[in-house]
């Protein structure tokens, strides 16, 4: 049996999971929206301030919800982890033949199938309130791959703390401090526009800012290569750190023999 | 060494960090095909020794084979010999029976169309083939113990590890279950290693049973010899007036060791055995001691219990010393 086979039941299993309960499925997908529209209605007029690189806060605002969405991945992939810790199926996964590794792809695998169907969904609202992406089809491409992975690393983050504290509650706990990481980027304003220091500075260092501004290059500028490679460079040195983060805590918790 | 179907364990010792130890240096042997009942009340170390025998928990010291693998040196070629319910029915609510089969069954490395015969058969085996399409979260307490079971015979092991299968179930289903354990033994010679708070159990399914105790084993045979080690039956009067008690007690103490006051019967321990029977009921006679009941107990495997540990095994639980983690 290899590993693929693996992994592939239990991404199957993942996204199954997924389907069979709307209501921790369904809130990633609404929320973002309501908080991108409820902002785009108070903060039109931002608009007009001079260097604002788009007259539609929209197609400003829009970025906001793939992030989001990707926080809400963490959440979900560590908390389904932590319940199979608690409730022992971990232990019945571990007396199989399956491999760690093929657990922790297998489990993003189902966190990358939704936040490809979340992004998808935000780029389908984008274009149906009259967004238009200055990077074309080929952008919109780009857009879900970075959705995928920025997914894949927000969701092994989650892994990890799972496998780390065994807690769903813990992971839960987690929620308030990715919201004050997210207000805290350049989510509603851009960075050349904050002119609070501190908050300036906190924004520069915060790696969220820079994931949206990824995103939001895509939409409203076209091709801008050094956002793109701080977006995904950023993105991928949080999955590999993850990963490895991920992978030892596996080692410790799954301690057969 | 060769594949066999056996378990052999010896001093294995686990220690948990800030406690005592949860198992004590316990020797056992488990031949093949035979169902081993392991007795003891919670905190005892049975669910300690089901995890370390099936790689899922690391021994602090000794050595343990299991289908002739070493634990701790060979524990993929252990996994792939043993299924394992473990002490709750880790299912996932959301899955279906069959899911929970289908996804058992790629990761034990069955192909597709072998898959899925497998789990066709094994749904009607424990009696879930109408149930096969529900998420798991509407079943049974008995329902769930039954898909455990067949989760864990999906890639036809050769030993068989069950921790308190039947606890919190019905008569029914605890029978079901007893009723295709001992099938599994007796037809496809498969050894079964079996943990158990509930002394019938033993008695009805084990071959032999090993009680521990604080991590010791504290008594090992067939249920037959441990209780024939106990030796003799003891018989249980109740007077059919409260104030011949006395008499009764007087009357039945000429033919045994006292076995302390009931709530309501006399009851002493025959030291003829039943061959003394019509003697004491001459003696209850002659003393005109009229009685409501009379019964003659067989020794239980409560009795070896209280005999080897001098606690009963009901509710000797609760002065574990409650290191046994959780499966």
């Amino acid at each position: 049996m290899t590993v693929v086979a693996q992994m592939g039941a239990l991404a199957a299993r993942s996204v199954t999971r997924t389907l069979r309960q709307p209501a921790s499925a369904i809130p990633p997908l609404i929320f973002p929206v309501m908080l991108m529209l409820v902002n785009a209605a108070g903060l039109d007029s931002t608009t007009e301030l001079p260097g604002f690189p788009t007259d539609s806060f929209l197609a400003f605002a829009l970025a906001v919800p793939f992030i989001q969405g990707a926080l809400f991945s963490t959440m979900n992939a560590g908390t389904d982890l932590a319940r199979d810790i608690q409730t022992g199926f971990l232990n019945r996964l571990a007396l199989t033949s399956m491999r760690g590794s093929a657990l922790i792809a297998g489990q993003l695998g189902g966190i990358v199938l939704l936040g490809l169907v979340q992004a998808a969904f935000y780029i389908a609202v984008g274009l149906a309130v009259g967004v238009d992406f200055a990077s074309g089809a080929l952008g919109i491409l780009v857009l879900l791959a970075f959705a995928a992975l920025v997914s894949a690393g927000f969701g092994a983050l989650g892994l990890w703390l799972a496998l780390r504290t065994g807690s769903g509650e813990a992971i839960q706990g987690l929620f308030p401090l990715l919201f004050v990481f997210l207000f805290l980027s350049s989510m509603n304003a851009p960075r050349n526009l904050i002119e609070i220091d501190w908050f300036h500075v906190v924004a520069t260092a915060n790696p969220v800012s820079y994931l949206i501004e990824c995103v939001r290059s895509l939409i409203i500028t076209g091709w801008d290569g050094q956002a793109l490679a701080l977006g995904f460079g950023i993105t991928v040195a949080i999955g590999l750190g993850a990963l490895a983060l991920a992978s030892l805590a596996l080692v410790g918790r799954l301690a057969r023999t | 060494m060769a594949r066999t179907n056996t378990i052999e364990v010896e001093r294995l010792v686990r220690e948990f960090k800030k406690g005592p130890r949860a198992v004590d240096g316990i020797d056992l042997h488990v031949d093949a095909g035979e169902i081993y009942g392991f007795l003891g009340p919670n905190g005892a170390g049975k669910s300690t020794t089901v995890l370390m025998l099936t790689t899922l928990l690391p021994p602090t010291s000794g050595t343990a084979r299991v289908g002739g693998y070493d634990v701790i040196a060979d524990g993929p070629k252990v996994r792939a010999s043993i299924g394992a319910a473990l002490q709750e029915a880790a299912l996932d609510p959301l899955l279906t029976g069959r899911d929970h089969l289908r996804l058992q069954g790629t990761l034990q490395g069955i192909q597709r169309v072998e898959r899925k015969q497998r789990t066709a058969e094994l749904l009607e085996r424990v009696g879930l083939t109408e149930a096969a399409d529900r998420k798991v979260k509407g079943y049974s307490g008995g329902m769930k113990r039954r898909l455990d079971l067949a989760l864990a015979l999906v890639h036809r092991p050769r030993l068989l590890f069950l921790d308190e299968p039947t606890t919190g179930l019905d008569p029914q289903s605890r029978t079901a279950l007893w009723d295709e354990v001992g099938r599994l033994a007796r037809e496809e010679g498969v050894t079964v290693f079996l943990t158990t708070q509930y002394l019938e159990e033993a008695d009805v399914l084990a071959n032999r049973v090993g009680i521990i105790d604080h991590g010791r084993i504290v008594a090992e045979g067939t249920p037959a010899a441990l209780k024939a080690e106990i030796g003799l039956p003891s018989v249980h009067a109740v007077p059919a007036e409260d104030a011949d008690r006395a008499r009764l007690t007087e009357v039945l103490a000429q033919f045994g060791e006292p076995l302390g006051d009931g709530a309501k019967d006399v009851a002493v321990r025959l030291r003829e055995g039943v061959s003394g029977l019509p003697a004491i009921v001459r003696a209850l006679d002659a003393a005109d001691v009229g009685l409501a009941q009379l019964e003659i107990q067989a020794p239980s495997l409560d009795d070896v219990f209280l005999a080897k540990t001098g606690r009963s095994l009901e509710g000797a639980g609760e002065s574990g010393n409650g290191a046994e983690p959780a499966a």
